[in-house]
């Protein structure tokens, strides 16, 4: 270090290698960290599907999803009900956790980015509420009426997506209407309004229809108790769009954290970007929580986590977020899988155990920035 | 000075008076009314009636049955929201979750009829002097009969509810006369609801399906009892399991029926899906301890009986 210091002019950056040696160069997601981070997925992917209340030797597992590979069929010595348990119960299980996991990560990196704010998470503008408020009006005005069958199962996610994106454009409209500072401030106001109001709103239905409360209550926690691929299939477009509107917009992302003046003069239209970038984050958002309810601290603390390990360009960010947030999530679910002989809600587990582990992470960093 | 106090005590003097015929109202209590029938006063536990009461309000749905199978129900005037059965049962926007005492009040009841009490609902009753009797859930059959035993003591009909108790046991004691014996139990999942919540062999429904010999897959979830013997199943287990029946009691709240069920991911490799063994009960039906209990009963022993021992 000395030595560079002094062998170099201090002053003056002409001379050819030196100056070029120096100058900085885009922040590039090394292979290291994708293989990584591939890697964390397939070990929760394989954990989901090995671990479960039922407990299965691992080499017949092995086998059994070897056997899902199309023209291989080995013998893993497993009846037809173990193997609709893995193939039907935990395999679609520790995907739809991938996918939610992901969602909810990259949706909270891209609202911490929008909003230059730390404690900015993907249920910021009312998504949460909205999302609890159809789930909520749909069980407390159809329950106990419903003769049709199938029809709450079908229509749950359906009136959560709908809840959703409802309070989130109720949102936006709130916070871009409002005085002169149209700026992320206010619509960070008018989302806290929103959901304030819709939260008072699905309270109140909740008292009226206390012989539901266990129903609506299990959803509002966070449940990724699904089988079947339908779920997974619902939320794959959704994911996709949200991951791809994302990486393409990483670069603007860090562009705006230089303010929105700095930003319109190096060519953004920081207006437009927001509001793709919150579009497209709170779709994705709607339709995990539509699928697997609120499951909190996914969207607040990978974001951090990964920042602090990659660093702070959110073109590093969101694709870490991507593959650690689906990691954290299915890991969780298998410890709500496991732990005792209920299943935990996992947005308990998430947080029991997110909190900490993150308390450890920030106290060894030396800064914490967005 | 003189006139005000003369005034003062004059006034005194007048209330002092008042009150006194208050209290004396209060304590003549008249003993003429021909109402008053044999067998009252009656005191059934911390519960005191005077007179036949002529104006029940029942809070619960199991309470309603009660009342009306013993013929007590020209005597209730008003029932609460949850109370389906029978269809001519008074029902008005009562809550038994939820009570609104004021509003119980407002019927004017000589006896509430409860099963729980919830914000000490009891005690705010018994502060307005309206006798309340208190049926808590029941844990055996044994339990129905006394609250059947009692309300008829209660209602001043003894010897309809005797006779209720009498042909409950009587159906009872020739529906599990003749049960195939089987060298193994038969095995039963039953459905609360839609989250797999589930009941074990220690809670009133639980104890009837007993009666049958059938044998429980989620007392191994819950053996001591920690959840109240209302454990959640995983599907996981469930599957596993295999068990011989799934009894389905979400059938009218959450819309579930054997199509359903057979259409559940992983769910048609268990046998009771492919050999047509998913019985749907009345949700109704199977969450009260009432007298309806025996239909239950015979629901259930109609399918054991489909399965060759």
């Amino acid at each position: 270090m000395n030595e560079t210091i002094t062998a170099s002019p201090p002053a003056a950056p002409a001379g050819g290698r030196n100056a070029a040696a120096r100058l900085p160069r885009p922040a590039r997601l090394g292979p290291a960290w994708i293989v990584g981070g591939v890697v964390a997925v397939l070990v929760a992917l394989v954990a989901g599907v090995a671990f479960g209340p039922v407990s299965l030797p691992p080499g017949s597992v092995a086998l059994e999803l070897l056997n899902l590979i199309p023209g291989v069929r080995l013998d893993s010595g497993l009846d037809e009900r173990e193997i609709a348990i893995i193939t039907e119960l935990r395999l679609p299980r520790a995907v739809l956790g991938v996918l939610v996991g992901a969602t909810l990560a990259v949706a909270g990196a891209c609202y911490q980015g929008v909003f230059r704010n730390p404690l900015a998470d993907p249920y910021l503008l009312g998504v949460a509420a909205g999302a609890g408020l159809g789930v909520t009006a749909l069980i407390a005005l159809a329950g106990g009426s419903i003769v049709l069958s199938g029809v709450v199962p079908l229509t749950t996610p359906v009136a959560a997506f709908v809840g959703a994106l409802g309070a989130v454009g109720l949102t936006y409209l709130l916070g871009v209407t409002g005085g002169r500072d149209r700026g992320p401030a206010t619509l960070i106001l008018a989302g806290v309004a929103i959901s304030a109001f819709l939260s008072a709103a699905q309270t109140y239905l909740m008292q009226r229809n206390v012989d539901n409360f266990r129903e609506i209550y299990s959803w509002l926690l966070g449940r990724l108790s699904t089988a079947g691929w339908h779920d997974v299939r619902v939320l794959l477009p959704y994911t996709l769009l949200t991951a791809a509107v994302a990486l393409l917009y990483r670069r603007q992302l860090d562009v705006l954290a230089v303010g929105d003046a700095e930003a319109t003069g190096l060519g953004l239209n920081p207006r437009r970007t927001r509001f793709v970038l919150l579009a497209a984050a709170s779709l994705g958002t709607a339709a995990a929580v539509s699928v697997s309810g609120l499951i909190g601290f996914v969207g607040i603390i990978i974001p951090h986590l990964v920042r602090l390990l990659v660093g702070v360009s959110y073109r590093l960010i969101l694709p870490m977020c991507l593959l650690l947030g689906g990691a954290f999530l299915t890991l969780a679910d298998v410890l709500a899988r496991t732990a005792t002989a209920a299943e935990l809600p996992i947005g308990v587990v998430t947080a029991f155990f997110g909190a900490p582990f993150f308390v450890l992470v920030l106290r060894t960093a030396k800064r914490v920035a967005v | 000075m003189f006139r005000r106090s003369k005034l003062l005590v004059a006034a005194l003097a007048a209330a002092a008076v008042t009150l006194a015929g208050c209290a004396d109202n209060g304590g003549n209590e008249p003993a003429d009314t021909g109402a008053q029938s044999a067998g009252f006063p009656v005191t059934v536990g911390a519960v005191t009636v005077d007179q036949r009461p002529e104006r029940i309000v029942s809070l619960a749905p199991v309470a309603t049955e009660m009342l009306f199978e013993i013929g007590a129900g020209p005597q209730v005037v008003a029932v609460d929201d949850m109370s389906n059965f029978p269809a001519d049962a008074p029902r008005t926007d009562l809550s038994g979750y939820q009570p609104n005492v004021e509003a119980i009040a407002a019927k004017s009841p000589d006896l509430v009829v409860t099963t729980g009490d919830p914000n000490d609902l009891i005690a705010q009753l018994t502060k307005l002097k309206i006798p309340v009797y208190l049926a808590p859930a029941a844990v055996t059959l044994d339990d129905t009969y006394r609250q059947l035993t009692e309300l008829g003591q209660l209602t001043g009909r003894v010897d309809e509810a005797g006779d209720t108790v009498t042909r409950m046991q009587d159906e009872i004691t020739k529906l599990t006369r003749d049960l195939p014996k089987r060298t193994a139990p038969l095995t039963y999942y039953y459905e609360l609801d839609t989250t797999y919540y589930s009941v074990t062999s220690t809670t009133f429904v639980g104890t009837v399906f007993a009666m049958v010999g059938l044998e429980n897959i989620a007392d191994a979830s819950d053996p001591d009892g920690a959840a109240g013997g209302y454990p959640q199943l995983s599907q996981e287990t469930i599957i596993k399991a295999d068990p011989d029946f799934i009894f389905l009691a979400d059938t009218k709240c959450c819309g579930q029926s054997a199509a359903t069920v057979a259409q559940r991911p992983g769910w048609s490799t268990m046998s009771a899906v492919r050999d047509g063994r998913v019985v749907e009960l009345d949700d109704d039906i199977a969450s009260r301890w009432g007298p309806r209990t025996v239909d239950l009963l015979r629901v259930v022993i109609d399918a054991v009986t489909k399965v060759p021992a």
